[in-house]
């Protein structure tokens, strides 16, 4: 299954790319040469080309540092590459701001601290989900009853229908990042970002949300991409583990080929 | 895609759900109409709605200007002193008004105050500092120690200590509690706390506010002129009372050119202070 490419073979991907669908799988988001290097002079992701396929829940794993994040963010441009392209599952590069806006309101992100406005209630944050769909001018006005009827099932999609009028700075950490998945989910995204949804919840909390995130994978088919830094949620929630190293991609497959050589490549030798 | 009908919660549960939704709607609804009608009612009884009014007046405003022109600047070896006056004044209430702001802001704070008798007390000086204007202080302060900058000093510091002794108060309620109770576990005395726990978190936030306050303070310290506190205020009473409108003009000018220059420099100052 050939899903990333060295920088060596990039032209032959590049050749491959108008043959469509890679195994009978769509790539929803494409990523080529892409480097980032920080205003400090902090090169935090080296030139790295990968395809992100549906119906997969791909981790990526590494320590903290190895580019994790920055990897996730420019997914949807959060974090713009210093050089290289991404583009949408139409194979367009994402460019203008324009490109970048239609591009974020189909690629949900959920986020290590949550990101919840903690004065409003459930029902409020998730709503927020649906920004990227209107206006400016017409968020203004409240939303429709249909929206609010969808916000109210993505709420029970994550088992909160009861607390749709909490204040989410009343809720445990567990629930504040089942309400970001709510509100992910209220996007209708093509894919879900999910940026170390589990790295501050205890671990049944942790556990359910990944238990959750797999089956909104799976049953809704939303390809799921989730920085991880912990081993044991990687190989029992993950399709498929992409390994970072400072910055390079040292490790990508399914989870049974993370042998001891292939962690020792991630998170150094023991 | 989730589908909004997808849900298994029965239909009358989702619907008593978004009818408790409207109701909410229709009590923010009430309240932000509550106040609209409010600010409505207040522009129209101080005549802010009479349009005809306001039209009539634009003229006058128009003839005082165009009196000022050409502005007279040819006294303006004698307004270096008062400006300085003015500068000093505004700098010495301000340090005045922190100095006593800071104390008076520990026992305003639920969070820290002794005792809440002594939280209502404090609460009450502050209201009752900010509610007396600045130039009733003056004239006050003017009686009991005579002319000069000290009366302007002691007016300008009071009355701010009332609005910065308030918002060094709220500053303190809602700093984090977690570095509060990391700074108890240590076994710190209630006063270390304060300083230790307290303190670091709010300290930009005061920086802000006596920057603001001093800058409220250099342009209030102009109007102390007027009750014979001295300082540039003092020349600009005395031009006006002579209707000698160019030299108002120009006084004027030089108000707003050092309110910019307090502003640039505690601008300055607040970002080295964050």
């Amino acid at each position: 299954m050939l899903q990333s490419v060295d920088d060596e073979w990039t032209g032959e991907q590049a050749r491959n790319d108008g043959a469509g669908p890679d195994g009978g799988r769509n790539s929803i988001i494409r990523i080529r040469d892409v480097e980032v290097v920080y205003p400090d002079g902090t090169r935090a992701l080296h030139p790295l080309s990968l395809d992100f396929m549906d119906d997969q829940v791909t981790v990526l794993l590494g320590p903290s540092g190895a580019g994790k994040s920055t990897l996730l963010r420019t997914l949807n441009l959060l974090v713009s590459p210093t050089a290289g392209r991404v583009m949408n599952g139409e194979n367009r590069t994402l460019e203008t701001a324009g490109d970048i806006r239609g591009h974020r309101t189909k690629t949900a992100m959920i986020f290590q601290q949550h990101q919840l406005i903690g004065r409003q209630t459930a029902l409020q944050n998730v709503l927020a989900g649906r920004l990227g769909k209107h206006t400016f001018w017409r968020t203004l006005w409240p939303f429709s009853e249909r929206e609010r009827r969808l916000a109210l099932a993505c709420l029970d999609r994550v088992s909160l229908f009861d607390r749709a009028f909490s204040r989410c700075d009343s809720m445990s950490g567990g629930q504040q990042q089942r309400v970001g998945i709510a509100r992910a989910l209220a996007q209708h995204p093509k894919i879900i970002l999910a940026d170390e949804p589990v790295a501050s919840l205890d671990p049944s909390s942790s556990h359910r949300v990944l238990t959750q995130l797999r089956a909104i994978c799976k049953e809704d088919r939303i390809p799921v991409v989730v920085s991880l830094h912990q081993l044991e949620y990687a190989r029992e929630f993950a399709d498929r583990i992409i390994g970072l190293s400072n910055g390079h991609v040292v490790f990508d497959d399914v989870p049974d080929a993370l042998t001891e050589g292939a962690l020792s490549a991630i998170y150094g030798e023991p | 895609m989730i589908d909004p009908l997808a849900i298994s919660q029965t239909p009358d549960r989702v619907n008593q759900l978004l009818s408790e939704e409207r109701r909410r709607r229709r009590v923010t609804t009430a309240k932000i109409a509550a106040v609209l009608v409010l600010i409505f009612i207040s522009l129209w009884v101080t005549e802010m709605l009479n349009g005809s009014r306001l039209a009539e007046g634009l003229p006058a405003i128009g003839t005082i200007m165009s009196e000022m022109w050409p502005l007279d600047f040819s006294r303006w070896k004698q307004w270096i002193g008062p400006l300085i006056d003015t500068i000093a004044m505004s700098i010495a209430g301000t340090a005045l008004a922190v100095a006593m702001s800071v104390p008076m802001a520990i026992l305003a704070a639920r969070n820290t105050s002794p005792h809440p008798a002594v939280y209502q007390v404090a609460r009450l000086i502050l209201n009752t500092l900010r509610a007396i204007p600045e130039l009733i202080m003056g004239i006050v302060f003017v009686a009991a120690v005579g002319f000069g900058m000290l009366p302007g000093v002691l007016a300008l510091g009071l009355h701010s200590v009332g609005m910065v002794g308030k918002f060094f108060a709220e500053a303190i309620e809602h700093a984090h509690p977690e570095p509060i109770e990391a700074a108890q576990a240590t076994g710190a005395t209630r006063m270390q706390v304060i300083t230790h726990g307290v303190f670091p978190q709010v300290f930009p936030y005061y920086a802000d506010v006596t920057m603001y306050r001093w800058e409220y303070n250099f342009r209030q310290s102009t109007v102390m002129g007027m009750v014979g506190a001295g300082g540039i205020g003092t020349e600009l009473i005395g031009s006006l009372r002579i209707l000698d409108y160019p030299q108002v003009g120009a006084i004027l000018l030089v108000i707003l050119g050092a309110v910019t220059v307090v502003d640039t420099l505690s601008n300055y100052l607040r970002r080295t202070f964050q």
